[in-house]
C-alpha cells in the first residue's frame, strides 16, 4: 500500500537556486555497544564505565546513505554529534569511511540535555556548519529509543522531515523524494530541500573502510565546539534546557516462553499450523 | 607476541581482518560447498583499497611489499583460504610485471590491479611441467609484430577469472631453461581459451582451470623482459610469494586453531570442558606453538626480502615449508579436537584440513622447497 504525500514549500515559493552539489549533515550519537543498558539509579543516567562504545547501529545507515548520496551528486558529508570528549574518537572512524568532515558539540553547558535540548544544540551545530541540503539521522539510538531527535531537530530548524525512510527515491537540486515505512507498507513522500530525514536499516548496508581514508582519518582533526561557538542560548541547553524529568528508568525484563511441540514431523506441523491459526497471524488468514 | 607493525601495516591488517570477519567468514561453507568464485568479496577488497598494498605507489598503489602482502593473505585466509587466493592468486599473476615490467607494461596493467578492477594469474604449469619446469611445451614464436602461442596451461589459479595471465613458454627449445621466455596475455585475445573449471579437495571457492592456447597471437610488446628470461621470471617471481602461500598455510591454520580452543571450552564430556583435559591442552599448546613459531620465521622472512636482499630463495622456501608443514598438523588436530563434530562439513575445521593440504604442494611442492634449500646450504659451504 502506498500513498504520496507531496509537502508543499510554505514560504520559499520560489525555491531558491541550489548547486546540484549536495552538502549533507548526517547526525550520529554514541551509544554502549550492548543491548542490555545499565542505568545508574540514583541518577537516573546511564553508566558507560566498563561498556564498550559505539556508533549508534541505526547512524552508521545515515552515514552510509550521505556517502551513497555524495557519490552520486558530489558535495560533502559532514558528521555530527554532541557527547563528551571522547566521543570524537568514535568520529575519526567515520572519516575512515570516508566522510570528508567531522564536529563534536562538547561542553559541560549540553550535559544532561533532553531530546528538545540536544535538538536544539544540533541545530545551532548544523546553523554553523551553514550551507547544508540534507541532514539524516538514524530512525532512533538504541539506548534511549525515543526516535525524537531528528523529528525535533527538523522543527528546530524549521525544514520539512520524514521519518523511518527505507529508500531515496529521487534527490536533486531542490527536493527529495522518499519511500517511508509504515507498519502495513510504505508511503512515498516529496519535500522541498533542505530537510531532514531518519532512515532504518532497510535502506542500505553499510561499508567498511577503505585503507586510504583510515590514513586520512589518522591525521584528520576533529573540530569541537562549544555552546559559545555555536552560538546556543545555555538555557536552552544541557539540564537548563530540559523540560523532560526522568521519573524512573529500568531495563525490561524480557521473558520468552517456549512450548516443546511433540510428536512425528507430520503430527508437529499440524500442531504448529494449528497453533498459529488460532493465534490469527495475518498471514495464516 | 608483538610483531612491532609499523602503524600501516597495523592498519593493513585490522582491515583485512575486519572483511574476513564480517565478509567472508559467513560465506566460507557455503562458497566451498558450491565451489563459487567470490565476486562479492572481491569488491569490498577492492573498495578497501588493499588490493593494492604491494603496488608501487606511482602505479596507483600503496607502496608496500611482500609483507603487505601476507598480512592481508594471512587475514583473509584465517577466514577461507579459497576466497583469499582471489587476492594471492593476483600477486603471484602480477609479480613479474612488478619485477620484470618495462614502464609501459607497468603503466598498462598495474592500475587497474591497484584499484582492484582487475585480476590476475600465473601460468608456469603443464600436464607434464610440474616440479620439472624444464619440461614446459607451450611454444611461443615470433611471427613480425607478434608472437603465436602454442600449448595448455594446467590448473592455474584464477583461470578464466583473471583478466590478465603471465604466461612462461619456450621460445627456443634447443637452450632448455634458458629458451624460455615470459610474456603478457590479456583474456579475450583470439586463440585463448578456458578448459574446465577443476573440482578440488580444498580451496573450492577458488577456481583452477587450464588455459588453452590455439595459434593466440599476441603483440611483441607483450614479451616481459626479454627472450630467454622466463625460468629467471618465473623463479624470482616464486621467491616473492612462496611467502603468501605460507602466510595463507598460517592464516588457514589460525583459523582451524582459533575453532579448537573455542569449541575445547563448550565441550562438556565427564561433566567438564574438554579443555579440562590436559590430553587437549597440550594438544592445543603444541598448536599454539607451532603457529607462533611459523609467523614469526613467515614475518622475518617477508622483512628481509622487503628490505631489498638480493638471495633469498632458501629463506623464501623455509618459511613456505614450514608454514605449510605447520597448517597440515595443526588443522590434522582442530578436526582431532573436534572429534567427530570435525569431521562433519557444517562445522568449520574439516575444510581447513582440505585447505591446508594444498600449500604442502603448489608453488613448489615441499620436497622441492627442501631441495632449494638444502642446494643453497651446499652452495653456501663451498663458498667459505
Amino acid at each position: 500500500m502506498a500513498s504520496v504525500t507531496v509537502l508543499k514549500p510554505l514560504f520559499n515559493l520560489c525555491s531558491r537556486e541550489r548547486s546540484v552539489k549536495m552538502n549533507i549533515v548526517v547526525c550520529v550519537k554514541q551509544v554502549p555497544g550492548t543491548t542490555e543498558v545499565k542505568m545508574n539509579k540514583e541518577t537516573n543516567t546511564i553508566i558507560r564505565e566498563g561498556v564498550e562504545s559505539i556508533i549508534n547501529p541505526f547512524d552508521t545507515y545515515a552515514v552510509e546513505e550521505g556517502l551513497r548520496i555524495r557519490e552520486k551528486m558530489g558535495g560533502k558529508v559532514t558528521v555530527l554529534s554532541m557527547g563528551i570528549p571522547s566521543v570524537a574518537e568514535l568520529l575519526r572512524s567515520t572519516i575512515s569511511l570516508g566522510v570528508d568532515d567531522a564536529v563534536l558539540l562538547s561542553d559541560r553547558a549540553f550535559a544532561g540535555a533532553d531530546t528538545l535540548a540536544t535538538a536544539y544544540a544540533l541545530s545551532m551545530g548544523i546553523k554553523k556548519i551553514g550551507n547544508t541540503d540534507l541532514v539524516i539521522c538514524g530512525k532512533q539510538a538504541t539506548d534511549g529509543d525515543t526516535a525524537q531527535v531528528g523529528p525535533s531537530l527538523a522543527e528546530k530548524l524549521g525544514w520539512p522531515h520524514t521519518t523511518y525512510v527505507r529508500k531515496i527515491e529521487e534527490i536533486t537540486g531542490d527536493h527529495i523524494r522518499c519511500e517511508r515505512m509504515t507498519e502495513d507498507g510504505y508511503e512515498v513522500i516529496e519535500m522541498p530541500l533542505p530537510a531532514v530525514i531518519t532512515v532504518v536499516k532497510e535502506i542500505n548496508e553499510p561499508r567498511l573502510p577503505s585503507l586510504k581514508n583510515m590514513m586520512r582519518a589518522k591525521k584528520a582533526v576533529i573540530s569541537v565546539w562549544t555552546a559559545d561557538d555555536v552560538g546556543a542560548d545555555k538555557n536552552l541547553c544541557g539540564l537548563k534546557g530540559s523540560p523532560t524529568q526522568v521519573v524512573s528508568t529500568f531495563v525490561p525484563e524480557h521473558e520468552i516462553k517456549s512450548e516443546m511441540i511433540e510428536g512425528n514431523a507430520a503430527e508437529q506441523a499440524k500442531k504448529l499450523a494449528d497453533k498459529l491459526l488460532s493465534m490469527r497471524f495475518p498471514i495464516c488468514r | 607476541m608483538n610483531y612491532f607493525l609499523t602503524e600501516e601495516q597495523q592498519m593493513i591488517k585490522e582491515l583485512a581482518a575486519k572483511i574476513a570477519d564480517e565478509k567472508i567468514a559467513p560465506v566460507a561453507i557455503q562458497y566451498d560447498e558450491e565451489g563459487r568464485f567470490p565476486h562479492d568479496i572481491v569488491k569490498v577488497l577492492a573498495d578497501s583499497d588493499l588490493c593494492g598494498v604491494y603496488i608501487p605507489e606511482e602505479y596507483g598503489g600503496l607502496g608496500g611489499g611482500v609483507f603487505e602482502m601476507a598480512l592481508v593473505v594471512e587475514e583473509l585466509s584465517r577466514a577461507c583460504g579459497g576466497i583469499a587466493l582471489a587476492f594471492a592468486g593476483t600477486g603471484l599473476g602480477i609479480f613479474p610485471v612488478i619485477l620484470f615490467g618495462n614502464e609501459e607494461q607497468k603503466k598498462k596493467y598495474l592500475p587497474d590491479i591497484a584499484a582492484g578492477k582487475k585480476l590476475a594469474a600465473f601460468g608456469l604449469t603443464e600436464a607434464d611441467a610440474g616440479s620439472d619446469a624444464a619440461g614446459i611445451r607451450t611454444t611461443a614464436v615470433l611471427d613480425g609484430d607478434e608472437y603465436v602461442l602454442n600449448g595448455t596451461k594446467q590448473w592455474i589459479t584464477n583461470g578464466g577469472e583473471a583478466d590478465i595471465y603471465t604466461i612462461i613458454a619456450c621460445t627456443n627449445r634447443e637452450k632448455g631453461a634458458r629458451g624460455f621466455s615470459a610474456f603478457i596475455v590479456e583474456k579475450g585475445t583470439p586463440g585463448f581459451t578456458f578448459g574446465k573449471k577443476e573440482n578440488k579437495m580444498g580451496i573450492r571457492a577458488s577456481c583452477t582451470r587450464e588455459l588453452i592456447f590455439e595459434n593466440c597471437r599476441i603483440p611483441k610488446a607483450n614479451l616481459l623482459s626479454r627472450e630467454g628470461m622466463g625460468f629467471i621470471v618465473a623463479m624470482k617471481t616464486l621467491d616473492r610469494t612462496r611467502p603468501g602461500v605460507a602466510a595463507q598455510a598460517l592464516g588457514i591454520a589460525q583459523g582451524a586453531f582459533d575453532e579448537a580452543l573455542r569449541y575445547s571450552k563448550q565441550r562438556v564430556q565427564f561433566n567438564q570442558p574438554i579443555s579440562s583435559f590436559q590430553a587437549v591442552q597440550h594438544m592445543l599448546a603444541d598448536m599454539a606453538i607451532q603457529l607462533e613459531a611459523a609467523r614469526a620465521l613467515v614475518y622475518q622472512t617477508c622483512r628481509y626480502i622487503d628490505s631489498g636482499a638480493k638471495d633469498f630463495s632458501k629463506e623464501s622456501a623455509m618459511c613456505k615449508v614450514f608454514a605449510s608443514d605447520t597448517a597440515m598438523r595443526v588443522t590434522t588436530d582442530a578436526v582431532q579436537i573436534l572429534g567427530g563434530y570435525g569431521y562433519m562439513k557444517e562445522y568449520p575445521v574439516e575444510k581447513r584440513m582440505r585447505d591446508a593440504k594444498i600449500t604442502q604442494i603448489y608453488e613448489g611442492t615441499n620436497q622441492i622447497q627442501r631441495n632449494v634449500i638444502a642446494l643453497e646450504l651446499i652452495k653456501g659451504m663451498s663458498k667459505k
